[in-house]
């Protein structure tokens, strides 16, 4: 399958909010091209018979018990927002579909 | 042409734990904005996420409830999108494996007769922060205490066929939950929200419609009155030989209607991967097992107990097991009136309308189950009558206080002094000679009008059996 890797680019950027540049633009979807490539030759591997392996850490969870720790003080959960109105943290709006 | 209606539900219910799913932060709901959070539920980079044991127990709680088959080994993946309420850039979820699938609950269908929802599946994930935007300029505020709290995602098949079945399932679906302990499930306060996917197709059509999907529902009449609205919209657009586009609605209580909120067209584009930080899940035959035989007694046996326990008609059994709460309620107030007839009717009548004015559960509300006994053990003395309990349910109902203490402050004892109310009962026949009359004259009813009298001048207080004596005596 024939890839438009500028098309890609353009998409995750915009899914991740990155304003990129012409130049930035052309790293990024050679770099892409890349990683796909080696992607490819990875998939390229005899895996008749092995396991599908969905996770890197094999050992099962070693959980935390249900108990409630002290949070953080307010003055210090809101000391590095962006912008702060009362106790919330004021952040643009964004409108459906953005 | 007749149409078929064909809805599925997604149902989040916060999971009933003390902490969050992913750290230690307290898991409760506190109008205070950003108190119960820390460097995790606020998605500072480098924090490594440790899972709540309980959380996972209640999750599959939960599925066991609901019938589902249980995943032994299953995982938390990423979720990815770029939104306020998720400050880490990523919600955690589970997206390729879900703890419960192929479940299903029993419902009553619009004829009354029993059906099988499927439930596709039950997986956990943690909650979003919440967004209060600001009706000036283009500004949003934000409230992270509900951020990493505990949820679990239950998706319906598409099998529910009326907006009626539909009300039922989540009526059925809260009831089972509440039961099994795994959340409070209160609408009011967020703790169980839903989704509805909605399409029609001619009737006999195996294809699905176009789908619309409907959000904001603030509680199960919401839900109910939004899905008829949509049918009727659908409904006009497809008569009209048009198509339903698919898009999310957003539905406004107050004018009825729904809006649009986005188009399917430009749907989301999660780029959803398995979370490195996180381990397996894996869940012995044991722990499974274990889990499944401390599955506490759900509504309908709760309800044959209190048949064969209680003397109870088999009505009165299934509206107190209905809720939970409201069973308990019951069950605790007969440990100290040991009457459980006269404790049913009081509380399906008096106490269940208070409840639902105010909107709330038999739990949450300031008048004890030890209040309404008290109310009914001051009837049984003598020093109120039925009808000025019920004036007093609703007054130590709202105040919360004591309903002795509503009696005292308001004066309300019941007048059983025979000197004074053989006052008022002379003063009574004095201005009513008519209905003296006709007493003395054979019609006996009349004596109803004349204890009426006393009644009204006592303003319910007098005791109305001692009434009737006294007016006999004064009269014959």
């Amino acid at each position: 399958m024939k890839i438009d890797f500028k098309k890609e680019v353009d998409h995750v950027a915009r899914l991740a909010r990155l304003e990129l540049g012409q130049e930035e633009k052309k790293l990024m979807a050679e770099q892409l091209s890349g990683i796909l490539e080696t992607a490819r030759r990875v998939q390229e591997l005899e895996t008749e018979g092995v396991e599908p392996t969905s996770h890197v850490i094999s050992s099962p969870a070693l959980m935390r018990e249900d108990r409630v720790e002290e949070s953080l003080p307010l003055g210090r959960v809101l000391q590095n927002a962006p912008g702060r109105d009362k106790d919330y943290f004021r952040v643009p709006r964004i409108k459906p579909g953005e | 042409m007749q149409y078929e209606v064909v809805i599925g539900l997604e149902v989040h219910v916060e999971l009933h734990t003390e902490s969050k799913l992913f750290c230690s932060c307290p898991n409760r709901f506190v109008p205070e904005p950003n108190v119960n959070t820390c460097p995790g539920c606020l998605g500072y980079p480098g924090v490594m996420p440790q899972m709540n044991s309980e959380a996972v127990k209640k999750a599959l709680t939960a599925s066991l409830a609901l019938n589902c088959e249980v995943a032994r080994l299953s995982y938390f993946d990423r979720k990815n999108y770029f939104y306020p309420d998720i400050p880490r850039g990523y919600q955690i979820s589970q997206f390729h494996v879900p703890i419960g699938s192929n479940g299903s609950l029993i419902i009553e269908d619009d004829q009354g007769t029993e059906k099988k929802v499927r439930i596709g599946r039950v997986h956990m994930e943690e909650d979003a922060g919440k967004l209060v935007h600001s009706p000036y300029g283009d500004i949003s505020m934000v409230d992270y205490n509900r951020s990493g709290v505990p949820l679990v995602e239950i998706v319906t098949e598409p099998d529910l066929r009326s907006p009626g079945e539909a009300r039922r399932y989540l009526e059925q679906l809260k009831s089972i939950l509440q039961y099994a302990g795994v959340s409070d499930c209160k609408m009011e306060e967020g703790s169980l929200r839903c989704d509805a996917n909605i399409s029609l197709r001619p009737a006999g059509s195996e294809k699905l419609g176009s789908k619309t999907e409907l959000k904001n529902m603030n509680s199960f009449k919401a839900v109910e009155k939004s899905l008829e609205h949509e049918i009727k919209r659908q409904r006009a657009i497809l008569e009209s030989g048009e198509e339903v586009i698919s898009q999310t609605l957003r539905w406004e209580e107050d004018k009825g209607e729904t809006l649009v909120m986005r188009s399917k067209l430009e749907a989301a584009d999660y780029r959803c991967f398995t979370d490195p930080e996180l381990p397996l899940i894996a869940l012995s035959e044991e722990e499974i097992e274990a889990a499944r035989s401390a599955l506490p007694e759900m509504a309908p046996a709760r309800a044959e107990r209190f048949v064969k326990d209680y003397n109870l008609p088999d009505y009165d059994a299934r509206v107190l097991t209905a809720s939970r709460s409201l069973a308990d309620y019951f069950e605790s107030c007969l440990k100290t009136y040991d009457n459980p007839k006269t404790v049913s009717n009081w509380i399906m009548g008096d106490f269940a309308a208070q409840l639902n004015s105010a909107g709330i559960e038999a739990d949450s509300c300031a008048f004890s189950p030890e209040d309404l006994a008290e109310l009914l053990v001051m009837i049984d003395e003598g020093s109120i009558s039925g009808k000025i309990a019920k004036d007093v349910l609703l007054k130590a109902f709202a105040s919360g206080k004591p309903p002795r203490q509503v009696v005292e402050e308001e004066g309300l004892l019941q007048i059983s002094d025979q000197t004074e109310l053989e006052m008022i009962i002379d003063r009574v026949i004095a201005e009513n000679p008519d209905s003296v009359a006709n007493y003395r004259g054979g019609k006996t009813k009349a004596l109803g009008h004349l204890v009426g009298q006393v009644m009204k001048e006592t303003k319910g207080k007098a005791n109305p059996q001692l009434v009737n004596e006294l007016l006999a005596r004064a009269l014959s």
